[in-house]
């Protein structure tokens, strides 16, 4: 477990020395920011869409973020070599996986923090209100559904050739649950057979990422806290998609050559 | 004096990716055997096998038949690893990291524990004379600085057995001689080196005994001194065994 954590505080201390996450992060603090400082219609209810549009400004940055660092771990180290003396240390390549995956999934986690803590401090200058159960739901829903899209870049790292094939196709999957996975089954209704089956097979194989993604209305429209037991049974089956993903990586990773 | 470092027999065949092309071997029936304290040179022409010997002894390629073993265990146990140190032939380094941390980071693989990784994190900086840098990122060393870095990773558990892949290449006079005197205090202190290199000068200065390989296959083993009583020198030894014959007279 030592050597787990070690290899993921390397992951997080390259993604704090870089400069991409605070061009990031400042560019959708900016962004907000601008914003809110403006009262578009003189509509007092803008204070909504600001949060709904902060919100996504949130999930796409963190995805940007994730893929992108997820996308580059395994592919940087063989082709700058350094998976030579790290592989030459008593590690296993089970080992490996399991700690970039860990690192990036906790870099991600810091930055959600961060972002939801300037997203809390901006809603509460408007609303003065600070419900922190709402936030704490949808930013754990938030972590999860990240756990997952990690998983899959790096099984995807091990599977395509370049880190930026990796991360197009990433974006375009999750992109594409994200905004049609939960219609899949009502489309697959209005289909014959066999593409019936064909599509309810991918409405249930797929990750469903788009049920933390639908958190953000809770935020926005002061709704009512999701029951604990639903959103412990969500955390469950997205681990069930890390591990899925996770499993699926090492087997893959133990028949690569190193260099 | 016990084996530390065992080959049998080992063969490794690289599938080519072109069609029809039978596979490259890249080492046929290769015998060795590395007893405890040893300074041993490999050496071998560009391509002869002794990387991929390297590789095979650090778990990074499988051999197509045969087997290899380090202090007894299996190379392909990851546990066989745990008293060795390694210093690839280029710095492979994570150049955000200081020399510190890097150090840091190799100990906490190796298990080591903090007070002991602190005293001696302190004694490998000052071994390899960069305490004055230990707090700067790798990326702003000077090659020398960076392959002096790679000596201390290799060291960071105190290994008993020591793998060099062409330790001195691209360093300068005075770095080489610094990586000379390092693995002569390496020797003195009873570790074993197995050392890959080119410079035969330095082979013949430091080893104990050599294998020259060629074309994957060992071509002789024995003490430097066997070595070069037949001949005029290591260099001439080298070249007659590898069977290169001068093109102009």
């Amino acid at each position: 477990m030592r050597t787990i954590f070690a290899l993921a505080g390397v992951v997080i201390k390259e993604l704090y020395r870089r400069k991409d996450f605070y061009v990031l992060f400042i560019l959708t603090i900016v962004i907000c920011v601008i914003m809110a400082s403006v009262n578009i219609f003189n509509d007092n209810q803008i204070v909504r869409y600001l949060k709904e549009l902060c919100l996504l400004l949130i999930w796409i940055s963190s995805l940007v973020i994730a893929i992108t660092t997820t996308a580059r771990q395994i592919p940087a180290e063989r082709e700058q070599r350094t998976l030579l003396p790290l592989l030459a240390k008593p590690l296993t390549r089970t080992q490996l996986i399991l700690g970039k995956f860990l690192g990036c999934w906790l870099a991600c986690g810091l930055v959600l923090i961060c972002f939801y803590v300037f997203f809390g401090a901006l809603a509460a200058s408007r609303e003065h209100a600070w419900p922190l159960l709402s936030y704490f739901q949808a930013a754990i829903l938030h972590w999860m559904a990240l756990g997952v899209v990690i998983a899959m870049t790096l099984l995807g790292s091990l599977v395509f050739a370049a880190p930026s094939s990796n991360s197009t196709i990433c974006f375009v999957l999750v992109a594409t649950i994200l905004c049609v996975g939960r219609y899949l089954d009502a489309v697959a209704l209005t289909l014959g057979e066999p593409l019936r089956s064909v599509i309810y097979a991918f409405y249930y194989a797929i990750p469903h990422v788009e049920i933390p993604f639908e958190m953000r209305n809770l935020i926005v429209h002061d709704w009512p806290l999701i029951g604990w037991k639903f959103i412990g049974l969500d955390i469950l089956y997205l681990l069930a998609y890390m591990a899925i993903f996770l499993v699926a990586a090492c087997l893959v990773f133990r028949r690569k050559p190193v260099n | 004096m016990s084996v530390i470092l065992k080959t049998d027999k080992l063969r490794v065949e690289f599938k080519s990716r072109e069609f029809r092309q039978s596979p490259k071997v890249a080492l046929s029936g290769l015998d060795l055997e590395v007893g405890t304290g040893e300074v041993f040179g490999f050496l071998g022409p560009n391509g002869a096998g002794k990387t991929t010997t390297i590789n095979v002894l650090l778990g990074f390629v499988q051999p197509t038949s045969g087997a290899a073993a380090l202090f007894g265990i299996d190379v392909r146990q990851p546990i066989a690893r745990q008293r060795i140190g390694y210093l690839p032939e280029m710095t492979y380094y994570y150049k955000f990291l200081s020399a510190e941390e890097l150090l840091r980071f190799y100990a906490k693989i190796f298990g080591l524990p903090r007070n002991e990784t602190d005293k001696r994190i302190a004694q490998l900086l000052k071994l390899v004379e960069l305490e004055h840098a230990s707090k700067r990122q790798i990326k702003t060393y000077s090659k020398g600085m960076q392959q002096r870095v790679g000596l201390a990773q290799a060291l960071i558990n105190n290994p008993d057995l020591l793998v060099l892949d062409e330790p001195t290449s691209g360093l300068d006079p005075v770095g080489r001689m610094k990586v000379r005197e390092i693995i002569q205090r390496l020797k003195n202190e009873g570790k074993t080196v197995f050392f890959a290199s080119h410079e035969l000068g330095e082979v013949e200065t430091v080893c104990d005994r050599v294998a020259i390989i060629s074309e994957g296959e060992l071509k002789a083993i024995g003490r430097v001194s066997e070595i070069v009583a037949q001949h005029p020198s290591l260099e001439k030894a080298f070249l007659e065994v590898i069977g290169y014959k001068p093109q102009l007279a």
